[in-house]
């Protein structure tokens, strides 16, 4: 009785299955972004961003307490899946969206978003802080990371395995690392994948044979390597003057995406958050304000 | 008589009510699961029906050697991510069958020992103290356990193994095993405790020791339910999410080395789920490997309950 009855639901799971293999499923989300007129403001999107934009945020409701700025990571893919359906009214990306998620949007809404330099992050290469080594070249950093350097004495380093620690495929982070470092390589499958920044620099700070990458504002019990662009060049470490003047090798724009030209208190967050002040604030959390010629025009 | 008889309709149309509530809230349940399937099997159908997405995601690139090592073997890969993205389930698989089994290895012994422990040898004061406490382990949020496997265990696993990867399949399957210890010794203990006393005593009334009667008479009566047991925590330990999300380390090598890091199918689903491309060749695979999940927890649900099945007969012939 038992299997028959088993082996009843099993067949009609089987049926299910069968029919709806007819059908073309073609589901789509309706667009529902409407100004936003109350006081408070959501941002959402990459994970490398969520520190840079609460810290924004708190300077910012220090001056206008009576408006409420929220925070949300989940990645630069995330952010950008909530400003195609239109939960959020600003989206941190620390990758430029590609040109397929531009034209969805613009099918979507018959505009172009607008996009925003808002600030510099230097990628750094982080080792244990007892590993010897103190810098590599971008493509020693490439044939690690694609498998073909596998002990740390091939690179100038103290013998011993090394150990790769990559982000999920879902990071902005991720992605920048493939296509400037990896030259769009594949990562070895002998790379572990972790879920965050901080989880990266757990990781290395725990294995002395590890190493992993990620914004260097993170950089903390670990070590970050000075990075030759190539074997003949002197080694930069990511270290403001450098970065800002585009000396190291391994650095990327982070950009806010609006849906529409700011308006009302949007657009005050977005002026401030260019200004002088609002980029003076990202110093003191790691990461490197751009030049004002970079920004948008909006930001005058 | 009048007023009786109206007592007695209103009595009726009560039952009939509270009957038909009970279906109803029983068909809910099955209907979730049937929903659950189908919508799970539309999203993953594009696999076997969409000629785009076939181009890149298809049958024999889940199951075939689809890239090369660094240094040159043929191999299977999990990158899809990739100028030429790769799909292969066999790591994934190999991941989510290394961990079960390192569950399986820690968790049944403990759980079995455990509950012939309290059904035969402990006093009752000591029993009504084990048995809620071991239930209280499957109360135990799985994030938590997940945590706890990557801060501590994998930290002395390391220690004591010289792990050259901390995270690897030893650590997540031994966080599965605690997982799944309280499934299998629920079951376990259930079906030593129906073992009925007559078979106990006629052993004894043989003149068989306390361990002969364990090992030859109970033992072998209560192993359908046992078995049963096992099969549910395995299925429960091929599902699992937090845990491995946290403490396997994620990466999909194709080895059977227990000490390297592995990616499980239900930690690749819950890792790439949120921010795949929508309608892409990605997001159907991802449902493909759900579909698949669930078919595999299914049939091993199935086998689970057909031997419970058996076990319930075969101790009722037993009573006669």
């Amino acid at each position: 009785m038992q299997r028959a009855r088993y082996f009843a639901v099993l067949l009609i799971c089987i049926g299910l299955l069968c029919a709806c293999a007819k059908r073309v499923p073609q589901p789509r989300h309706q667009p529902n972004a409407s100004a936003k007129t109350s006081n408070s403001i959501t941002i959402k999107g990459s994970d490398t961003m969520v520190l840079l934009g609460q810290w924004w945020a708190e300077n910012y409701q220090q001056a206008h307490p009576q408006l409420i700025v929220q925070v949300n990571g989940g990645g630069s893919g995330t952010g950008i899946a909530a400003l195609l359906n239109g939960t959020t009214d600003i989206t941190q990306s620390s990758r430029p969206l590609r040109d397929s998620e531009r034209s969805e949007f613009r099918a979507k809404y018959n505009h172009e978003l607008i996009e925003l330099k808002v600030a510099l992050d230097g990628l750094g290469i982080y080792v244990h802080e007892s590993n010897p080594l103190n810098e590599l070249t971008l493509a020693q950093v490439r044939e690690i990371y694609a498998g073909r350097i596998t002990d740390w004495q091939n690179v100038g380093g103290s013998p011993g395995k090394i150990l790769l620690y990559s982000r999920e495929n879902n990071s902005g982070t991720y992605e920048f690392f493939k296509e400037h470092v990896l030259e769009k390589e594949d990562f070895t499958p002998r790379t572990q994948t972790l879920s965050g920044n901080a989880a990266v620099i757990n990781a290395v700070s725990q294995d002395i044979s590890g190493i992993g990458y990620g914004g260097v504002a993170f950089a903390k019990g670990v070590k970050t390597l000075a990075i030759k662009r190539d074997s003949q060049s002197p080694a930069i470490p990511p270290l403001f003057e450098y970065v800002t003047s585009g000396a190291y090798p391994i650095s990327r724009f982070l950009y806010w995406y609006l849906p529409n030209e700011p308006t009302g208190e949007v657009k005050k967050l977005v002026d401030w958050v260019l200004s002088q002040a609002g980029q003076n604030a990202l110093k003191e959390i790691g990461f490197f304000p751009i030049g004002q010629t970079e920004h948008v025009a909006t930001s005058n | 008589m009048w007023q009786q008889a109206t007592n007695r309709r209103r009595k009726h149309v009560l039952e009939w009510l509270t009957e038909k509530v009970i279906l109803v809230t029983a068909l809910i349940s099955i209907l979730s699961i049937l929903l659950i399937f189908y919508f799970v099997g539309r999203k993953a159908v594009p696999i076997l029906t969409n000629e785009v997405i076939q181009q890149t995601a298809n049958l024999a690139e889940f199951f075939r050697p689809n890239g090369t090592t660094p240094d040159g073997h043929t191999t299977f890969i999990w990158q899809p991510i990739s100028e030429r993205p790769k799909y292969s389930f066999i790591p994934l698989l190999l991941g989510t069958l290394k961990a079960t089994i390192v569950a399986m290895l820690v968790s049944v012994p403990l759980a079995l020992l455990a509950a012939l422990y309290t059904t035969e040898y402990a006093p009752r004061q000591v029993r009504e103290y084990i048995k809620p406490a071991i239930e209280l382990l499957a109360g135990v949020p799985s994030v938590v356990l997940g945590f706890f496997a990557l801060v501590v265990m994998a930290t002395w696993l390391q220690k004591l193994f010289q792990f050259e990867m901390r995270l690897n399949a030893v650590v997540s399957g031994c966080a599965l095993g605690l997982a799944i210890i309280p499934v299998v010794y629920t079951v376990a203990e259930d079906a030593l405790s129906a073992v009925p006393r007559a078979l106990r005593e006629a052993s004894f009334a043989l003149g068989a020791s306390r361990a002969q009667t364990l090992l030859r008479v109970i033992l072998p009566a209560a192993l359908p339910g046992i078995f049963a047991g096992i099969v549910l925590g395995f299925g429960r330990a091929v599902g699992e999410t937090m845990i491995v999300v946290m403490a396997s380390g994620n990466a999909a090598i194709t080895s059977w080395n227990p000490a390297d890091s592995i990616r499980t199918m239900s930690a690749t689903v819950a890792a790439e789920l949120a921010e795949v491309v929508y309608g892409s060749a990605h997001y159907h695979t991802l449902f493909a490997i759900g579909a698949l999940l669930f078919i595999i927890t299914f049939v091993i649900n199935s086998i689970g309950d057909w031997v419970i099945g058996r076990l319930n007969t075969r101790l009722q012939g037993a009573k006669r």
